[in-house]
This record gives C-alpha cells, structure tokens and sequence, in this order.
C-alpha cells in the first residue's frame, strides 16, 4: 500500500529558478518525500522491507515507525491525531513514533462501523465507531511483538512488558518495535485481546500532540487544492445564476483565444473551462457569453419560502414524538406561551473552497481530495465514468475545513469533476489530470446550505410555574430525502435530521409533542455542522428560557429540576454553572453598557455540552460575547487536548452563525458571493472559552459538532438577561 | 522577463504569464509554492499573505504587473526569522492549527507583528490579526500562541 503524501517537502529543493507560464512549461513538482508515513517500496523512496502489518489499521516499520492508517478524513477536528492516541497506548508506543496516513478508499476493510457498510466521516463518529476496533488493532500489534520477543528470548510472554516503543525482560534483554517487526509478522494473530484497563492509559486522557501541528504551521501541509501532478490541467465551471437552469446557448470564441485555455466543455451543471492555470481558466470563465435557460429554474426568493412556511405553520405535521396531550395541557395550563422562530440557509464557507484533482483512464479514476465520504463518492464517480465503484481510487488529502460539506451526499463537487474528466476523456485526452476548483463565490452561491427553518412553541405553566405542556413545530427541508440515507434515516416521513433535539427533548414536561412539515424547495440543501441541533437547540434552550422567566425562575434551577432524570446533562450543567459563577454579579460594562449571562445545554451526538455565556451590549446595540464557560460529557476523553480545541472551535464556528451568517435568495439568485456580504468571526469577536470535561471512563462520543448548536442559544439568553429583549430569529441583532 | 527575489532566490517569471495574474497564483501556480493559499481572491481573508519588501501583503490582490522588477517576496516556505521560528514553535506548542488552511496566512500576520512589535497587546493582536479569518475559529489559540512566541523573544 502507498499513499499520497500529505507534506510536500519540494521547499527544500532549488529547482524553480525559471518559472514556467502559462502554458505550462513549468517544472513540477519533482519527488514528494512523505515525511508523514514512509510509502515502502514506492518509486522514488528507498525500498524498505514490507513492514509488520498485523491488521488493516497499524503498521509497524523495521525503521521503528508505527503508521496508524485513519479511515477517517483529517478536516480539523483532529482525528488523525485521536485516532493515533488510541493505537499508540495500547501499543505502548512512543508518541514521538507514530505517523499517520489516510486510508485508502475500501468500505470493506475501512467502513464507518456506525453507518453500515459505507466509508465515511461525520455526525461526530469517528472516534466513537474506531474506539473498539482500534483498541482492538493495537492490543492485537501489541501481543504480537510480545509474542515475537518472547520467542526470541526464550521467555514467558507473561513476562514481557512493553513501554515507550521498547519490549523488555527482566533479564535486561530489550528490543525496539522495529527490530521486532520481521518476527512480529511471522506470529499467528491471537485469537482475542483484552485492552487496556483505563488505569494504565499512557495517552488516553492526558496529552498527545497533535500529529499535523508542525506541518500546519509551515505551509508543506497538503491539501486538495496543493496537488501538483505532471501535465496537469485546471477546470473552473461557470455555473447557473439560478438553480435548475441550463445552458441554452454559449459563445466561447472570446475563451479560446486566451492563451493557455486547452478546453471548454459543457457539463450538466455549467460549462467548465479547462486551461493550464488557474488564473488562465478563470479568466476564460469569465469570458464566456451564455445564456440560460430558465424553465426549470427556480425564480423565487427566500422571504416567498418564509411566507410559505409561515402559513404552513399553522396546520398540523406529522407527529414525530407525542407524550400525553400537549394541546389539552396547554388549553388548561394557568398561562400559555407561544414564540415563533426563524433560521436561515447557511453556507459551509470552509477555508478552503470546494475542489477535488481527478485523472481517468480506461480502467481507473484515481481522485485526489480531502474526501469525506469515500463510498458514496466512489459510486458516484463509477456511475460518471462507466467504471466500477472499486476502480476509483481516492488518495487522501488534509481537507481544509468542511464542516460537513465535503460529505455531499450528491457527491456534487465530485461528480462534477468526474463529468469533466469524462468528457475530455470522450474526445481523446485521456490520463490527463485535471484539478476543479471553486472560486469562493462558486463556494458560496452553488448551493448546499444547511435548511431554513421555521419554529413555532407553544407551552403552558400551571398555576406553581411548572411546565404542564410543549407543543413544538417544525417547517424546513429534509436534508436526506431523495438521497441513499433516505431508506434509513428517514421513517414515517419524518427526516430524523429536522427533529433531532427536538423530538429528543430531555426535560420532564408531562406533555409534549413535536411535529414536522417537510416542503420541498428548490435551494439544495445538506447537513452542517451539528445539523438538526443548529436550529432545534435554538428554539428549546431559548424557549425554555422564556418559560423561566414567565415563572419567574432562575434559568439553571428551572433546567436542574427538569433534568433530574438526566445525569450527563446534569452534570454538564452543574459544572458550566459552578465554573462561570453562576449567580455571582457580573462586573458592570463601562457607561452605557449592559452585560447579560445565559446558560443552554444540549445533547447532540450522544455528547451533552452545557454553556455559560457573558455579554456586554454597547450603547449601539452591538454586542460582544466576553467569555464562555464549557463544559463537556463526551465520555472517555481520548486527546483532552483536542476536544478541547473542538469545543473551542465549535463555539467560535456557531458564534459566526449566531452574529451573521444568511444566505439569501432573491429572484433565484443568492445574494452572498463572499466574506464581505458573508461575513464570519474574526479574531476581535472570539470570546475567552473556558473548557471543563466532565470525568468519564464510559466510551467516547462525539466532539467535533456538539459545542456548535449551544452557543447561539445561551448568547439569546445572556442578550435577554442584558435587555430584556427576545431574539428569536437568527441572526441575532439586537439594532 | 519579469525578475523577482522569491525567499531569496532569483525567480524569471516566463513572458507568458499574463501582468495581471495575481502574485498569489504565480507562487501557487507557475512556482508550485503551494504554502500559500487561496480562501477568497478578495484580500478578505489573509490566506495568502505573503511578505512584499518586508510588508505583509495579501498576494490574492497583487497583479504581478505591479510588482517592481526584482521585488524581494517572502512566503511561508522562505520565513526564516528569530521572530518565525518562535511564532511556529509557539503554534506547534499550543496546537494551534485545526484544519490548517488559514495557518500560513496565520503565521505570516503573527511574525510581520512580532517583527515590528515585541509585546502586543490583546488590542495590538487584534488589529494585526483581524485580517486573517479562521473558520474552524483557532483564535483563543492564535491570541494564547502569539503572547507564547513573544515571551519566548524576550
């Protein structure tokens, strides 16, 4: 097995000393060293022997390095460096040892053990679905090296011990992992292993660097969007103003006369242009004179949608959980509230904008992308290009943010690229490799948003303040109809991404009920991160909120009475609330300011994180979140250290959304092109995160989206605390 | 032939890469000097600063037309100072990058204003850091890892 390398060592050489132009004489990119993982065997790099390959995830080199093969896509929540802390300790390896390498694409060794049998990365189960398996990889490389030296020495196993990626007897006989590795592979595999009692975690639950920090600070990280191959060419596609059209004429001449531009190709969803830079493409995109045919496309706006699911609204859904009689609660209850709220599409607007590099020949499409989800993209590359789903062969880069969008489950960006390298593959250029790149306005105006929604709740408070009844509605899109996770995830109708959060409500009310429009628009939608919670932990947590405050009751008391029967909740609040000082006075803001705090907690993806947020609001009525309190049940803490970051992040990632993010659509076109009229968190707005995790032996859960749907939520509550003032439509302005 | 010193080294720009072509995409492109990258092509992001004369400068918005002939560009694979070995020591330190696509920019805003400035302050950091956005939101880190790298100068 080679990989692609994911570091690109070309800084070192001194070759470009007369850069190529446009047309392509430059010199590439000459031999990239994988620093990384060492490729055996691989053209280029010194032949080394086959190393110890006791199963599908962990390689142990006579060079004495461990490689960790991660089926999962490093994006930047770490797991390329959470997945290596749990191989390394049950090895007993040395941290300084270990590389990791993206795994190829093979849903039958490297599928997501929480989706069947499809390779993929997301709703935060990466580590939750490898914790076993690779505990078990691990143990198993363990008590084969064990076995080996034991064989060796002419010793018990028993009294073999390994530490820091050094096997040892009490007879002083030692050995490294490397020198063991050509005995190792001759030991037959033990039938069962025992992991690790967490009383002796090396790694678990203390601190294992980050593997990809040092790569990422000094730009030879690679990424999708870094891949140089010999003769490769660049596509940027002019896709429709409006979703649903289609090309209706096209005059390319002002395109081919550019120097450089080799191809233009109309595809399904545009018309690329094929040239031998980027800059060369684009400009022939921007060349092209088309006219649109408009028959199918859509010509509405976001505020028609709005006014439709307001009317919508008004009328029952289909019911996706009832406990008791809400409406009857409600109808009897001493005081009824009721609040309606709005959510807007989202764009993902990762760093780096969509792209994927392909190269098709007769008998294989080879991909290079930071792909995040293998299986689905195979098939749809297959389907493209008359291949078999294993004759695409996806190398793996790091990809530069994603938040879900990488995971389409259209295969949208993917597929476009494969429809161009069919094409030219139809008319001659064959094995020729050609890289697509989004403009970030491509990025942001060619769809695939997280939905909008609309929310009605109703409740009622019987004459003590106790909630006797909650009646909540849910207007928006269904992310999977129409996609293959629909026969799964969607039952009786009900896309269990729209209610997730709020079908699952923790609190002790005797009555609840949930239920859900699914309209269909035309604006393509898909999950974001933390998907159904970005807007259902929005709606409980602010109006329950509001539920205290009409009953005159503290907003942590109200939620600790409730959640009695909830320990993982509980205890994330307690400790969010005891850490943030809850009930302590906030220091005042200077003259003309007003400072608020508010708490939410939400469960998503089995992880409960509860918040604590301080704001001051300005005289102008902006505002700025000062601090936030965290605190996190994510189970075992594999890298205490990266789900930290991940909370950190994860706020910082949903305050974006709170304070700004929309798109909107005005006569079928998006208004939003980039990160002016989109804007996004800058340094100045990040609040102090304070992050605590609850101590867990339980098996881990997710972390890279829970911290994202609790942020807007308490910055509601703690703005209400500081005005009075209800925001219930995102984004939140107060002015 | 265009001329410019890139990290130091002599660099002919061919004759045929168009004057309005973006220092970004020469580096990127025709130099395969990839640590620079591209997020918006509108100088709204910071992803591809790289270093003109010494000053900070998003290469996304600079034709190389306007370069002057020999111009000195620094980018993220040429940053050899005191000051850039301490901010990427501080970043690995602290673990700073997640996915790791803004960090080059990071880095090239971090150094420019530890060069100029040996004890920012959180406001200091601010103004020369709110250029370059992170969407993974690494900023506590940012902040924490530059006030690191500027003890370490001390």
């Amino acid at each position: 097995m080679s990989e692609f390398p994911v570091v690109n060592l070309s800084r070192s050489r001194r070759a470009f000393l007369k850069a190529g132009g446009a047309a392509g004489a430059g010199l590439l990119v000459g031999v990239h060293v994988p620093v990384l993982a060492q490729a055996p065997g691989k053209a280029g790099t010194a032949v080394q022997a086959a190393p110890f390959s006791p199963n599908a995830f962990v390689r142990i080199g006579r060079d004495n390095t461990v490689t960790v093969v991660a089926k999962h896509v490093e994006m930047g929540q770490g797991v390329y460096t959470g997945l290596a802390t749990i191989v390394a300790d049950e090895l007993d390896a040395a941290w300084s040892q270990v590389r990791v390498v993206g795994a190829p694409a093979d849903a039958s060794r490297y599928n997501n053990l929480m989706w069947g049998p499809a390779q993929g990365t997301g709703g935060s189960t990466a580590i939750a679905n490898s914790w076993d398996q690779l505990r078990t990889a691990g143990a198993t490389a363990r008590a084969m090296l064990v076995a080996a030296a034991a064989k060796r020495w002419n010793v018990p196993a028993e009294t073999v011990t390994v530490a820091a990626g050094v096997v040892s007897h009490a007879s002083g006989r030692k050995a490294t992992f490397g020198e063991l590795a050509q005995d190792a592979a001759a030991v037959p595999a033990p039938s069962s292993v025992t992991p690790k009692d967490p009383s002796k975690y090396v790694f678990i639950g203390k601190r294992a660097p980050r593997v990809d920090a040092a790569a990422k600070s000094n730009g030879t990280a690679m990424f999708t969007q870094d891949v140089q191959l010999p003769g490769m060419l660049t596509a940027v596609v002019l896709h429709p103003p409006r979703f649903g059209a289609r090309v209706k004429s096209m005059d390319a001449s002002a395109v081919r006369s550019i120097a450089g531009v080799r191809h233009v190709i109309e595809v399904p969803n545009g018309v690329a242009v094929v040239a031998a830079s980027f800059w060369t493409a684009k400009k022939g995109r921007d060349a092209l004179q088309v006219e649109w045919n408009d028959s199918r496309a859509w010509t509405g706006s976001t505020d028609d949608i709005l006014a439709e699911y307001r009317k919508l609204a008004e009328k029952p859904g289909k019911v996706a959980r009832a406990d008791g009689d809400a409406a009857k609660a409600i109808a009897g209850a001493a005081k009824a509230l009721e609040a309606s709220f709005e959510f807007p599409y989202l764009a993902h607007a990762a760093m780096e904008p969509l792209n994927c590099v392909m190269r098709l020949s007769d008998t294989e499409c080879e991909v290079w992308n930071g792909d995040q989800f293998q299986t689905g993209d195979q098939a749809a590359v297959a389907k493209v290009t008359g291949l078999k789903p294993e004759q695409v062969k996806i190398n793996m880069l790091f990809a530069g943010g994603s938040f879900g969008r990488r995971a389409n489950p259209q295969s949208d960006y993917v597929v476009e690229c494969a429809e161009i390298v069919s094409r030219l593959s139809k008319t001659g250029t064959k094995n020729v490799p050609v890289k697509l790149v989004w403009t970030r306005e491509d990025d942001m105006r060619a769809g695939y948003y997280r939905p909008m929604y609309l929310h009605t709740l109703k409740a009622g408070l019987d004459a003590g303040g106790a909630i006797v009844g909650w009646q909540h509605r849910i207007v928006g899109q269904s992310i999977l109809e129409g996609t293959a996770f629909e026969g799964v995830m969607v039952k009786n109708g009900i896309d269990g991404t729209s209610v997730e959060g709020a079908a699952s409500l923790p609190y002790a009310i005797p009555a609840i009920q949930v239920d859900l429009h699914t309209p269909w628009t035309s604006v393509p939608v898909q999950w974001w991160r933390s998907v159904g919670s970005t807007h259902t932990a929005f709606s409980t947590e602010t109006f329950l909120d509001e539920l205290a405050a009409a009953a005159n009751q503290d907003p942590v008391a109200v939620r600790r009475t409730l959640l009695a029967k909830h320990p993982r909740h509980l205890a994330a609040l307690e400790l969010a609330a005891k850490e943030a000082g809850w009930g302590s006075a906030l220091t005042p803001g200077k003259a003309g300011e007003k400072r608020g705090r508010g708490v939410a907690v939400h469960e998503s993806f089995n992880t409960v994180v509860a918040q604590v947020v301080d704001v001051t609001v300005k005289p102008d009525n902006t505002y700025k979140v000062d601090r936030v309190v965290c605190a996190v049940d994510c189970g075992t803490a594999v890298n205490p250290d990266v789900v930290r970051a991940q909370m950190e992040g994860g706020i910082g990632f949903g305050l974006s959304a709170a304070m700004y993010g929309a798109i909107t659509v005005k006569d079928g076109q998006v208004e939003q092109s980039n990160f002016h009229d989109y804007p996004v968190l800058r340094i100045h707005e990040m609040p102090d995160v304070i992050v605590h995790i609850v101590p867990s032996t339980e098996k881990p859960t997710g972390v890279g989206e829970p911290a994202t749907p609790v942020i807007a939520p308490a910055v509601a509550n703690a703005l209400f605390a500081a005005t009075g003032k209800r925001l219930r439509t995102l984004p939140l302005k107060l002015a | 032939m265009p001329v410019l010193f890139v990290n130091k080294e002599r660099v002919d720009v061919a004759s045929s890469v168009p004057g309005d072509t973006p220092l970004l995409w020469v580096l990127r492109d025709s130099l395969k000097l990839t640590g620079t990258k591209y997020g918006c092509g509108m100088a709204l992001c910071g992803a591809c600063t790289v270093y003109i004369e010494g000053q900070p400068t998003r290469s996304c918005q600079t034709p190389l037309s306007s370069l002057k002939t020999g111009a000195e560009i620094t980018t993220i694979e040429g940053l050899k100072s005191r000051e850039a070995q301490a901010v990427q020591a501080a970043w690995v330190k602290l673990d700073v990058p997640q996915c790791g696509y803004c960090q080059s920019g990071q880095v090239m805003s971090a150094t420019a204003l530890l060069a100029k400035n040996k004890r920012p302050t959180d406001a200091d950091i601010d103004e020369a850091m709110a250029g370059n956005l992170c969407r993974c939101a690494t900023y506590v880190r940012i902040r924490a890892a530059i006030k690191e790298a500027a003890q370490s100068l001390a």
